[in-house]
Parts: structure tokens; sequence; C-alpha cells
């Protein structure tokens, strides 16, 4: 039977529930247990929300000053270390969190990595997405050794929380921690509106918004519908908006209930970002666009005379 | 101080995925090939470094067949002293990269190594970091700003919560993100010049690494297709669709 260690993401003592979507995906590994590592300076109150997750069996905290920030080289080791007391699955989120991580963790342990699972077959079969979701494979990985894999998030609905928070241990790691990487700063986008990565709705502006100027009729838009807000890697390059607001290929892959592209053309790296969304709004004033083509709903005009009118159409 | 790129050849990003029907892989017969997109940034960063006085020397190296020698040669072209062409006729799996790229750094000791963050064939995103782990150096991914000072690296890596700021020490891993550069276009009479720079040939079975497939992927499928929708013709159409979805 599988014995499941997840490593919990968190920031400024809060966990991201990209952990309870690691959780979900460990259920359908039929595991006998599901523990939860809580890496961090001060983990108790992360460790607290971890117990709290239905379907974690323990939840373990390695309490370290060195462990303040989720520096790969600082935690593998340490991962490595718990790893070896007999787990035979090390998830982790495909976030950049765990994707910094999680190989780390593999290559110490000599073995391979399975990257972004979007299904379970068995405890060492798995699909996961090449080519930018392009095609879907399936691949087994040796049942003998470690299985080391990131969970793709939006494949996954976070795990409910539990009556009976689960049991918390606090471990010693023993291990040496080298001190050759060192954090310095976060910059982080300041915001109020719901976290891109797990909001039901949001509104994404592209190349077609025109200027940073002209996004805030794309803030504007979310804030109504108390959405997040995303954007193509065009309006990314172009300077309109932070990087960390990037969905696609190489940015966040999301799967909000709904999803609103405008002025968005639809380039395949960014469809693969979105293509577990429950419905996809496309506003456009190209009716030729590659987005139209993967919308449940489609309106083609001019995003600056529609906004308003959607606006004033939600009263 | 020398700098190892890490470049691969992948099936150009603008062409069309098609997966072949009886499941055993995507067609790559006659399709483009063209450097990884992360990797041209990631041998742009190097070249800057030399140029800016802090590189002395940049390597590129690839692992792949033996008809690769093109490919590495537009790395040539784009500015690289010298290539190191691992060949081998096998797919090769992130571990196993990692296994030779450190065995090119054990040869070549260089002070840093440029990967691209992910290969967008097999968008791994492992090759990097499971490189530094090895050779028991720092890894800095998904960098969209490196500064070299001495010793010292200070990048700043594209996180999901905004932009972190880390400093390693030299040697180290650094994965390049899209924001970092726009990689120079190959101009014609450097295509001519890179002809005549060193391209050195070694046999992945004679660097005595630990290699075989550790994934076995047993089956390739077309992703699920979502189908086409409605077309609404104004506002108040899409906002009343919402509503009937119980989206609003």
């Amino acid at each position: 039977m599988s014995k499941v260690l997840i490593i919990a993401e968190h920031l400024h003592g809060k966990l991201n529930s990209s952990t309870a979507r690691c959780v979900t995906c460990a259920k359908d590994l039929k595991a006998a247990s599901v523990d939860v590592l809580v890496l961090a300076d001060a983990p108790d109150g992360i460790a607290a929300e971890a117990a709290k997750i239905d379907g974690v069996s323990k939840v373990l905290t390695g309490a370290n000053a060195a462990n303040a920030h989720a520096l790969a080289a600082v935690y593998a080791p340490q991962v490595v270390a718990i790893a070896q007391n007999g787990y035979t699955h090390v998830l982790a989120p495909s976030t950049t969190f765990g994707k910094d991580l999680a190989p780390r963790v593999a290559a110490l342990l000599g073995v391979a990595q399975v990257s972004d699972i979007m299904s379970v077959a068995d405890a060492h079969t798995f699909t996961r997405p090449i080519y930018a979701g392009n095609a879907i494979v399936t691949v087994t990985a040796p049942a003998d050794k470690v299985l080391v894999a990131t969970v793709r998030t939006a494949s996954y609905a976070a795990a409910g929380t539990s009556a009976n928070a689960a049991p918390i241990e606090a471990l010693n790691v023993a291990v040496e921690l080298p001190t050759h990487t060192r954090f310095v700063e976060l910059a982080e986008g300041k915001s109020d509106r719901p976290d891109l990565q797990s909001a039901s709705r949001v509104v994404s502006g592209g190349r077609g918004v025109g200027s940073a100027e002209n996004f805030a009729v794309i803030f504007k838009l979310a804030d109504k519908l108390g959405a997040a807000v995303g954007a193509s890697r065009a309006a990314v390059d172009a300077g309109y908006v932070p990087s960390d607001l990037q969905v696609g290929q190489t940015g966040k892959i999301i799967a909000p209930q709904l999803y609103m592209a405008i002025g968005i053309s639809g380039a395949i790296q960014h469809l693969t970002g979105i293509k577990d969304a429950g419905t996809i709004v496309a506003i456009n004033k190209d009716a030729e666009a590659p987005i139209f083509e993967i919308a449940d709903i489609g309106l083609v005009g001019d995003l600056f005379k529609l906004i308003p009118e959607i606006e004033q159409a939600l009263g | 101080m020398k700098i190892l790129v890490g470049y691969k050849r992948v099936v150009d990003f603008n062409v069309r995925i098609q997966v072949k029907p009886d499941g055993s892989g995507v067609v790559t017969d006659g399709v483009k090939l063209s450097a990884n997109p992360f990797d041209d940034i990631a041998l742009e960063e190097a070249l800057r470094l030399r140029e800016k006085g802090i590189a002395t020397e940049v390597i590129v190296a690839t692992i792949a067949p033996a008809d690769a020698q093109a490919h590495l040669r537009n790395g040539l072209a784009m500015g690289a002293n010298r290539a190191i062409h691992v060949v081998t006729s096998d797919a090769i799996q992130p571990l196993t990269a990692a296994r030779v790229l450190l065995k090119l750094i054990e040869k070549e000791q260089p002070q840093i190594v440029l990967l691209g963050k992910q290969a967008i064939d097999d968008d791994c995103n492992q090759t990097g970091q499971m490189l530094a782990a090895l050779w028991n150096r720092p890894q800095a991914t998904f960098a969209s700003k490196v500064e070299i000072n001495g010793g010292l690296a200070r990048v700043t890596r594209e996180v999901d919560a905004g932009l972190e700021t880390i400093e390693v020490d030299l040697p180290a891993v650094i994965t390049t993100d899209l924001r970092l550069n726009e990689p120079r276009f190959i101009k014609l009479p450097d295509i001519m010049k890179a002809k005549a720079k060193p391209l050195e040939t070694l046999q992945l079975a004679d660097l005595g690494v630990e290699s075989g497939d550790h994934l076995k992927t047993t089956n390739y499928a077309p992703p699920a297709k979502r189908s086409k929708g409605v077309m609404v013709k104004d506002a108040a159409e899409l906002v009343a669709a919402l509503k009937t979805k119980g989206l609003l």
C-alpha cells in the first residue's frame, strides 16, 4: 500500500490551496496514509490548517529558521530525509514552488519525476500533458522506487475540510543545510482581488486591451464580478501587467468556473492554461480569432464599448 | 569564466502537434525543428555576460541524434565559442540529461550553467533542478533578471506570488524564464563563421552515465476537445446566457 508525503506550499504563514489539491490527487492513489509535511520557520499555524484537510492522516512539521523562505536547495535535503521513512510517494503542487523543489528531491533520491499529474490510473501510472497540452501521455514509473511527482493543480479540486483534525507531529530533521542559496526579497503583486490560481471567476486581458492604462477596464469588470485578473503572454510582454498575472503554458494553469478572455486572440500556449475552465467567454473584435474555437460563449465587438454595456447589464 | 548552455532541439513552437492515430507518439516526420525557445534565451544571456566581460567563453551543448549538428551550428552562429554534441539516438529523460550535463561540468568546470526552465516538447521543467542537486550546487530557476558580481549571482525569479530575488554562490545552475531577454537573430555572415568553430562530438555510451528509461510512456492521446460554443450578439445576451448557466 502507498504511503504518500505531500509537501505543503505556504506563504506568510498561510497554507496555499494547492496543498489541498494534492490531497485530492493522493486519494486516487488509494494510499494507506497521506501525510503533509510543513517546512517553515514557524510551522504551527500552517500545520493546523493542513490538519483540517479531509483525507490527511498526519501533519509533520520541520521548524527551522532556515525554512523561513521556500528555497529548494534548503528544503530538498529535509524532504529527502523524511521521505526515506518508508514513503512510497512524494507529491508537490505543480506551482512554481513545487516545480522548483520536486526535481531537486527526485535527483537526490536518484529517481525520475512525473511532472503535472492530470489523472491517476494506478499507484504508478499517470496521465500528463506534453507539447503545451496538445498531447496527453500515459506514463508508468518503476514500482520499486519512490515516486516523486508534481500535481497539476487545475486537474484537481481542493479537498474539503474535516471535522476531526489530523494529528500534528513535530520532527527534528537533522540534516546539514546549504548556505549557498539566500533569499533576498519578494516583490508581490499587491492586490485585494481573489488569487488567480484558486479564483472561481477570472477576467483576462490580452494585447487587444492596448495599454497598461486601458487595463483599468479589465480590473473594473473583474471587481464588479468579484473575479481575479489574468493576462495573456502578449499583454505581459507588452508591459501592461506584471508577470504573475500570465495565464498559459509557461504561466499559470487555471480552472475557474468562469473565464472571460477579453482582447485575447487565443494562441495555443494561452489555451493550454484555461482548457479546464468551466465556461469560457471570449470577447474579441476579430471574429476569426482562434479563441472562438474553444469559447463556450463568444461575442464579437469592441471591448471598450462592450465592457461598460456588460457592467450595465449586470446591474 | 566559462558558461555552459544547454541547447535542446525541439519541434518548432509554431508546429501544430498531431498525435499519431495509433497512439504511439506524435507526428515528427517532416516537421520543423528549432532550438527550444527557453534555451535560446539561455544562450542569449550567456552571450550578454560575455559581452559585458563577465564570461570569457560560452559553450553550447546538446544531447541528440547525429543529425543535430546543424542545430548546434545555429548556436555557434548566434555567438557561442564552441559546441559539444553528446550523440545518442535514444529519447533522453531529464534525469539522464542532468547526469550527462554533470559529466560535461566535470570536464569543463563552468562557473554558470544556463538552461531553459523547460523544454516545450516534454514540458518537464526538471533538468536544471536535477543537475543542481547532483552537482550539489545552488539553483536559481525561472530567472527574469541575472546579475553577476564576483562569485555571486543575484537572480530575480518569476514565481506565482510575484518576483522573488535570491542570491547564490557560484558555481550555480540558472534556468531562464521568458522575459529574461529577447534572443538576437542569427546573421548570414555568422552562419559562415560558425562553420569554422569547434564542435566536439562525444558518444553518450562513452560517458559512463547511468541511463535507461526511468518512466515508460505507454500511450499518446489527443487532449479532450472543448466543443465550439454559441455566439451571442450583444452584452445583454451575454449576461443573460451567463445567468442561465448559473454563473452570475
